[in-house]
């Protein structure tokens, strides 16, 4: 381990922490520009945490440890998902660690805890929101891990780094697998991240929230680093993405030369993804909570229809 | 993995035939129906003008040209003006328990690629591979003849059975000689004009497109 990979490294987990809220704000101004409305700007998010850090916390009389513990577990967990993508480079000192199994356990971490919290001061909402989180969550999680399995069987390894050094840096290859596995893992990516078919992140209707009902009852800085553990959730998934289906332009092993290129093919992707999301939650309305599962269901289905479809055309030769 | 780049253009178009055979397997719309009809017919003659280039079959780029114009222009304009004729443009059909339709669907790919390993072993073709996925198409479409009860799906579904049979033809020998072609297009064409006229014949017997109403013997 050299000192310039694992200052890269240490930049890298900088850079994931502060772009997030960015992400989530230019998804929204798309959004506002795409329903012809002027938008807050895309520092909005900013603007929200900077606020909420400066208030003073509420916290309900029989709220124990564990709902005031949570906030920093989830962003502790959604941090080191996030850093753990490979965003700039590969062969950074965390490398090893990379495993998509491993990313999926650290998620589902981060989901058994917000729900335990909401469920812990005992209101009606943060129960239900609760419910409706592990339902959502245990439908997506097997379509999560199949779209990983797809990518894992065409470079022969669980490890991110792999797959992105063989999709990246192999020539070429059409593959007819990843067309299922990237629509799957769209549908999981808008499910997780509370996004408009399965949920609606500004709503204000107690009865149709899932992840909000969640933080009703969180405020100030508590509820400052949920919403930045969100975004950072966002952009952990849409990196992940990048990562699986677009990886190309990221530096390799020991190529200092290749990161400018790397920083402004990350920051394109990314406004791509962005713009992308907010056409998509445009394009579709929220759906019933009870539509979920058949939604979920496809996606399921169609990343297992992409691991069978990959035995079928891409070993065959 | 070596397959040339035709071969992955062609496998692409397999697997987006298969995802648009699911797609139509849970559509409720009736017009979305016949756009996802018409969008299958063109993929078809994508990857029928791509086998024909890989190849130098000249007869492939005719039998191309047939599939543009009659699936995925003269049927869609047939079915539009019939679905707005019998006024069904806006009908949503109830389809009840989606996740197991596609669970079944599943299990039938499954069983077709098993059907069709050993087929695609012996097949010297450039797209040997995607036989398995051609006949995954047809047992797709004919699950949604069951499942469907109004008789326009049930037509799309028949007519994405016959452009199921039409890739696997081509996938395993690079398609029918041209009379055979010729008569199977023809045969759709004037099988989808006669159906044409049933709807209307079904319609003013029973005041429904629903054909659960013909299962009755009596009238009662």
């Amino acid at each position: 381990m050299s000192y310039p990979s694992l200052l890269l490294q240490l930049a890298q987990n900088a850079l994931v922490l502060l772009i997030a809220p960015l992400l989530l704000g230019w998804t929204s101004q798309c959004r506002a520009w795409m329903q012809n409305r002027s938008g807050a700007g895309v520092l909005q998010p900013y603007r929200n945490l900077n606020k909420l850090f400066h208030k003073d916390a509420v916290l309900a009389v029989n709220a124990s440890a564990l709902f005031r513990a949570t906030p920093y577990i989830l962003l502790a967990c959604m941090w080191l998902a996030a850093a753990l993508v490979p965003v700039l480079a590969t062969g950074l000192p965390l490398s090893p660690a990379v495993d998509v199994i491993a990313l999926v356990g650290i998620f589902a971490l981060a989901r058994v805890f917000i729900s335990l919290a909401a469920m812990d001061i005992g209101t009606a909402f943060g129960s239900l929101g609760a419910r409706r989180e592990m339902l959502v969550g245990f439908l997506a999680e097997p379509a999560l891990l199949m779209v990983l399995f797809t990518a894992s069987t065409i470079s022969g390894s669980t490890s991110l780094i792999t797959i992105v050094e063989t999709l990246a840096h192999k020539p070429f290859v059409l593959y007819p697998s990843m067309v299922f596995a990237a629509v799957a893992f769209i549908m999981v990516m808008l499910a997780e991240n509370a996004r408009i078919p399965v949920d609606n992140p500004a709503t204000h209707l107690e009865l149709t929230m899932i992840h909000e009902a969640m933080v009703l009852e969180y405020s100030a800085r508590h509820l400052a680093l949920v919403e930045w553990a969100g975004a950072l959730k966002l952009l952990a998934y849409t990196t992940i993405c990048i990562a699986l289906f677009v990886p190309w332009g990221i530096a390799e092993t020991g190529n200092w030369g290749a990161l400018p290129l790397a920083v402004a093919a990350l920051a394109l992707k990314l406004a791509g993804a962005g713009a992308g999301l907010a056409l998509l939650e445009t394009l579709s309305a929220k759906m019933r909570i009870f539509r979920v599962p058949e939604f979920m269901g496809t996606a399921f289905l169609l990343a297992v229809l992409g691991l069978l479809t990959h035995f079928l055309l891409e070993t065959a030769a | 993995m070596n397959i040339p780049f035709s071969g992955q253009i062609i496998n692409m178009c397999a697997a987006l035939l298969l995802l648009i055979a699911f797609a139509m397997l849970s559509q409720r719309r009736i017009l979305s129906l016949i756009n996802l009809f018409a969008l299958q017919g063109l993929i078809l003659a994508v990857s029928t003008s791509v086998v024909a280039y890989s190849s130098h079959q000249v007869h492939l780029y005719y039998s191309a040209a047939l599939t543009l114009l009659l699936k995925a222009v003269a049927l869609p304009l047939i079915l539009h003006r019939l679905i707005r004729k019998l006024n069904v443009k806006w009908d949503v059909e109830t389809l009840f328990n989606i996740p197991t339709t596609m669970l079944a669907g599943l299990a039938l790919v499954v069983f077709a690629f098993n059907l069709a390993a050993p087929i695609s072993q012996m097949a010297g073709t450039i797209t040997k591979s995607t036989l398995g996925i051609a006949m995954a198409s047809v047992l797709l479409s004919f699950l949604m003849m069951i499942t469907r009860s109004k008789a326009v799906p049930q037509v799309v579904g028949f007519l994405a059975m016959e452009n199921g049979l039409f890739f696997a033809a081509t996938s395993a020998t690079y398609g029918m000689p041209m009379v055979v072609e010729l008569g199977i297009a023809l045969d759709v064409l004037v099988g989808m004009l006669i159906l044409g006229i049933f709807f209307f014949q079904i319609r003013t017997a029973f005041d429904s497109l629903d054909l659960e109403h013909m299962e009755k013997l009596k009238e009662d």
